[in-house]
């Protein structure tokens, strides 16, 4: 029996339970935030010092460095949402569907994120804040979906509804993506509204592509630790009255 | 099968017993779609240029109005529950409602549309085809906001909530739908966008029905 318990699949399953959880993302939390802070320091100084004057768009292209890796960050968060919240729906796991809504917010705000520095860097680039190109109607999008999600958790009191109906609201969201993105990728070539592609750049120098990986690093690293300190408040709210907590340090002090 | 009759009939009798609700929506559809000439100018070619848009968006907005009672009586008075708990498939039951919803809501648009249509001047080869894809369209509507008003049953503010939940979604459609009136007024090959709106339909008549019967059992836990 003792053996049984100490193989590293049931230590795995352990953790799904609020209570070893809550210790353990405790302990991860900095561990996060400093690879985070040092991708951060050196990403930004490939971008800023390292990466050339690009040709055509001059300085103003330094601000994908934050934008390409806050749209990579919004679409992949919604995926791993999603696999949360279906992995709390089928397994019935209280832990999972906190995960599901502590990733929420932070994908909303990276895909704020995404839409508030692509609008900076259309303006002088493209000379319009907004343009209806495919990828950014479907960046929009996928803020709403988001949003949606956001609003339903809210909206419900009963947790285990909340949960599930969040779960359900994901799945669908996570279907429907691929098929918003490309019927609004053949509206967008239909109409023909604006003549400007992001496809087609140029090949990018070396150090820049090294800049982006950087500073994409440094926000899955911030991505992972906001989500460990999201999920151990929602531990704290959704469990308080439960024995663990009430004992901890930080409840009693 | 016979199950699935007799929630449609059982659906459909509802509502002619309270005629008004319906009317409601339709006569949204109606106004919302007249704002848009007061709003931009009686300019017949612009007008000529957005009535697909102008149409298909407020056929989702009407669509979402029925939406909000579509479970919300049963649920209130507990036949939901009963409907749940009966030996029938409920997945057959909840596709009962939806095709209900569907004929009290979606079909009379496409009566009306040709109407709306000639205000906005269209020719004969656009009301056509705008019928087409609304034929094809909102059937989709009612099946994909089935799963919204499911999720959001009797919650504070959920009519809202639902149009938050809803209209994401609904972008595809309003995509294909309005994209091949436009396509055709401009020549060009409307099959591809039927064959869209085709396969949309097949994937929500395969998906929804299950999705929304799961989000209902949810709700009534």
């Amino acid at each position: 029996m003792n053996d049984l318990t100490n193989t590293s699949w049931l230590n795995w399953f352990r953790l799904a339970s609020p209570s070893t959880f809550y210790p353990v993302a405790g302990r991860l939390i900095p561990f996060f935030w400093i690879l985070s802070i040092a991708f951060g320091l050196a990403g930004l100084w490939v971008s800023f010092f390292v990466a050339p004057v690009d040709a055509v768009q001059g300085q103003g292209y330094r601000i994908i460095f934050v934008h390409v890796p806050a749209s990579w960050m919004s679409m992949f968060l919604y995926i791993v949402m999603a696999a949360w919240a279906g992995v709390g729906l089928v397994f019935n796991t209280r832990l999972s569907a906190m995960m599901a809504q502590a990733i929420a917010p932070i994908g909303a705000v990276m895909a704020f994120l995404s839409l508030w520095t692509g609008a900076f860097w259309g303006k002088p680039m493209w000379g319009a804040w907004w343009v209806w190109d495919a990828r950014l109607t479907s960046e929009l999008i996928l803020f709403f979906l988001y949003l949606g999600f956001i609003a339903l958790q809210a909206s419900i009191d009963q947790v285990r509804r909340a949960d599930k109906a969040g779960a359900i609201l994901a799945l669908v969201g996570v279907v429907n993506v691929p098929i918003i993105y490309f019927s609004v990728k053949w509206w967008n070539t239909l109409h023909q509204g604006a003549s400007v592609s992001m496809t087609k750049s140029p090949s990018m120098a070396h150090t820049m592509l090294w800049g982006m990986l950087l500073m994409a690093l440094c926000f899955w690293m911030y991505a992972i630790a906001m989500t460990l300190m999201r999920v151990r408040v929602i531990i704290l709210e959704r469990e308080s009255h439960a024995d663990w907590v009430q004992n901890l340090k930080e409840v009693k002090g | 099968m016979n199950a699935f009759f007799v929630m449609v009939h059982r659906d459909l009798l509802l509502v002619m017993r309270r005629k008004s609700e319906v009317l409601t929506a339709l006569f949204f559809f109606v106004i919302v779609t007249s704002l848009f000439p007061l709003g931009i100018g009686a300019d017949t070619a612009l007008l000529r240029k957005i009535a697909p848009g102008v149409i298909w968006v407020s056929a989702l907005l009407a669509t979402l109005l029925g939406l909000q009672r579509l479970f919300a009586s049963d649920y209130l008075d507990g036949t939901l529950e009963q409907l749940a708990l009966s030996p029938r498939s409920f997945v057959v039951l909840v596709l009962g409602k939806i095709t209900a919803h569907w004929l009290v809501c979606g079909l009379p648009l496409l009566i009306l549309a040709p109407m709306i249509g000639l205000q906005f001047d269209l020719d004969n080869a656009s009301l056509e085809t705008l019928l087409l894809t609304l034929l094809l369209g909102t059937p989709v509507l009612s099946l994909i906001g089935s799963i919204g008003a499911a999720l959001t049953l009797g919650l504070r503010g959920g009519g809202a909530l639902m149009s938050l939940l809803v209209l994401p979604l609904y972008i595809p459609v309003l995509i294909f739908g309005a994209g091949a009136v436009y396509a055709k007024s401009v020549g060009l090959d409307v099959a591809g966008h039927f064959s869209l709106l085709g396969a949309l339909l097949i994937l929500a008549l395969a998906f929804a029905p299950w999705v929304s019967a799961a989000a209902l059992r949810i709700a009534i836990e």
